[in-house]
């Protein structure tokens, strides 16, 4: 069992949104994040005041699946949410050690 | 706790006994039944003791004073010649009750959105609560005094002009004793002196109430109010007096005794100039914001707030400028027009600054521009012709533009919403250019009268000589000279006067949390 972290382009989250759910994959958590990375910010000039915004929103998507779905998850992620411009974000896979649905009580692959 | 608590009733107290003060004066006044102390012209008719909706003397007078009489309330001039009683119209006043209106809606919420959507949300309420609170302490102050010291004349002996005269109007008004729905004839021969009045406190409400916007997001609530109090009698009533009171000393317009003959239609002094130079002092004795300069993001909370702010102040302007007509009559149709056109092109001109030297036109930079054009217009509004306005607009675009960007960054002063910068720079341009774009045809307050008939107060002081050589600006430079001096000598006193008692800013601590909170013990938004 692996968690998908997938830091992506706002706007490219209906499109891995869609691949994913084409593979079968029937849930994620989807939060609004900051970040910045190799992509630079931007300036904001409020009449005399200027900021420069390191800070850039994103898109963090968090998905946890049984080992052999993973790969494809991955690939279809990379596929869709790529621009290729600087700034199209990074996935991580993480080792999970249990899960549990909370409802039946079901443990492990089932209740991912 | 209970300190605070104390004062608090301390205040409620005074409040009280002023409303005592001037139930009893009003009383004192009944019982006498003297007529509202009128210094009008010698001849005048008296006015009726109490608004009369049948005007006697007019059913029985002859058709030819009947007709003098209505031609007179049609062009806005003097009834007198008919013989009959003045009486407020229906016409004149109905404008004057909305453009009253508009102009409460700049503070009340224009300014209030305007200001807050530029501060950081955890300081919205700070700036709601500043306008809400300014526009409540003034209304009690303008009832209580400000009308009289303003719009009165008891200071001005009969024997002649006196320094004191020139400098504040007088007493008689008090309490707003004899403020009735008749007309005050040395402001407007149409319009109920209680309408007037209320006009006029709204300029009263708005002007501390821009302040503020130099001192945002660090200025206790309680120094705010502490402030404005000692403000209002030390620089507005006086000033406001000197410009626009009857017996004033630069009232060039309607005092024949005007020692400097200025003219400013709407208060490009009285309000924007004085707001804006007691702001530039003010957040000099007050200090920069914590973590100024680049240390923290102090960016504009909302663009949408300020946006709507703009719009509502522009809307509301036509009663603040048009309505400084005090009558719906020509000069107002004028000065309806130019604060169209100033501000249209003053927001074309500073987002297409902007375009040029930073790469993009802002929205702020439109809100900006406006706001300029209709400050540098406000003292030109009922003086200069539509050419006038649009040359105007452009240095509104302009010159503010520089000032509160270029200017504000040399010095590094934190004039936080740029009060100085759009009004106090905005306003002083606008004093000036009027004096040099002024255009006698399009307000015959400004022409000399037929031969044979008495003169004018602008033949009197020497205006309409001052505007046919060219040399009004001397007149408004000096007008401009000492609105800055007053505000500038006012706001040291004060501003020290309010450190060294109550204190003017929050704890760091405090800062960082935010006004709201702090002052307030609420927050704008929960999220």
């Amino acid at each position: 069992m692996k968690k998908i972290e997938a830091i992506i382009k706002p706007f490219k989250l209906e499109e891995v949104k869609d691949a994913l759910s084409e593979l079968g994959i029937e849930g994620m958590t989807v939060t609004e994040v900051k970040g910045f990375g190799r992509q630079k910010g931007h300036t904001e000039i409020y009449r005399g005041s200027e900021y420069t915004v390191d800070f850039l929103p994103k898109i963090k998507l968090e998905v946890v699946l049984a080992d052999s779905a993973v790969e494809g998850a991955v690939a279809a992620i990379v596929k869709t949410a790529k621009t290729g411009k600087i700034g199209d974000g990074k996935v991580f896979v993480l080792p999970v050690e249990n899960a549990i649905r909370i409802r039946t009580d079901e443990t492990g692959d089932k209740a991912v | 706790m209970i300190k605070k608590t104390t004062s608090v009733i301390r205040l409620l107290a005074a409040v009280a006994s002023l409303a005592m003060l001037g139930a009893v004066t009003s009383t004192l006044h009944a019982d006498t039944n003297a007529p509202a102390a009128a210094p009008a012209p010698a001849a005048a008719p008296t006015p009726l003791a109490t608004p009369n909706p049948t005007n006697s003397a007019f059913a029985s007078a002859s058709i030819t004073n009947q007709v003098a009489f209505l031609e007179a309330a049609h062009s806005n001039s003097d009834p007198d010649p008919s013989g009959i009683a003045y009486e407020s119209d229906p016409g004149h006043n109905a404008w004057m009750m909305v453009a009253s209106a508009f102009v409460l809606m700049m503070t009340l919420p224009g300014l209030a959105l305007f200001y807050g959507g530029l501060v950081r949300s955890k300081n919205v309420l700070s700036i709601i609560a500043m306008c809400f609170g300014i526009t409540c302490l003034v209304s009690l102050l303008w009832w209580a005094f400000g009308y009289s010291l303003v719009f009165g004349t008891s200071f001005t002996p009969s024997s002649g002009p006196s320094t004191l005269g020139y400098i504040l109007g007088g007493s008689e008004y008090f309490f707003f004793k004899g403020v009735n729905s008749l007309p005050n004839t040395n402001y407007a021969f149409w319009v109920s002196q209680n309408v007037y009045s209320i006009f006029q406190l709204t300029f009263a409400i708005i002007t501390p109430a821009l302040i503020f916007g130099a001192t945002a997001e660090r200025m206790k609530f309680g120094a705010i109010m502490a402030f404005v109090f000692g403000w209002m009698f030390i620089v507005y009533f006086p000033l406001a007096h000197m410009v626009w009171g009857a017996t004033g000393l630069m009232n060039g317009v309607w005092n024949a005794a005007a020692k400097i003959p200025a003219i400013d239609f709407a208060g490009g002094t009285v309000v924007h100039m004085s707001s804006g130079w007691t702001a530039l002092i003010l957040c000099l004795i007050l200090g920069k914001r914590v973590g100024h300069g680049g240390k923290e993001p102090m960016m504009p909370h909302s663009l949408v707030l300020t946006f709507i702010g703009t719009a509502l102040l522009w809307v509301g302007w036509y009663g603040f400028n048009a309505g400084s007509a005090v009558a719906a009559d020509v000069i107002a149709a004028n000065a309806f027009t130019t604060p169209t056109l100033a501000p249209a092109i003053g927001a074309l001109t500073w987002p297409l600054v902007e375009w040029i030297f930073k790469g993009k036109p802002s929205v702020l930079g439109f809100c900006s521009g406006a706001v300029a054009g209709l400050v540098v217009i406000t003292p030109a509004c009922g003086f200069v012709n539509s050419t006038g306005a649009v040359i105007i607009g452009v240095v509104a675009g302009t010159i503010p533009y520089i000032s509160s960007t270029i200017v504000k960054n040399i010095f590094k002063y934190d004039d936080a919403l740029d009060t100085f910068g759009v009004h106090g720079v905005g306003g002083t341009c606008g004093a000036l250019i009027t004096g040099i774009l002024v255009d006698p045809t399009v307000n015959g307050n400004l022409q000399a009268v037929a031969t044979g008939s008495p003169a004018n107060a602008a033949m009197s002081n020497g205006l309409i000589t001052a505007i046919a050589s060219h040399s009004l600006v001397v007149a408004q430079a000096k007008a401009a000279g000492i609105t800055i001096a007053l505000a500038v000598v006012g706001t040291v006193i004060l501003g020290y006067l309010v450190k060294f008692t109550i204190g003017l800013r929050p704890s760091v601590e405090q800062e960082h949390q935010g006004l709201d909170i702090v002052d307030h013990g609420e927050e704008g938004y929960t999220h």
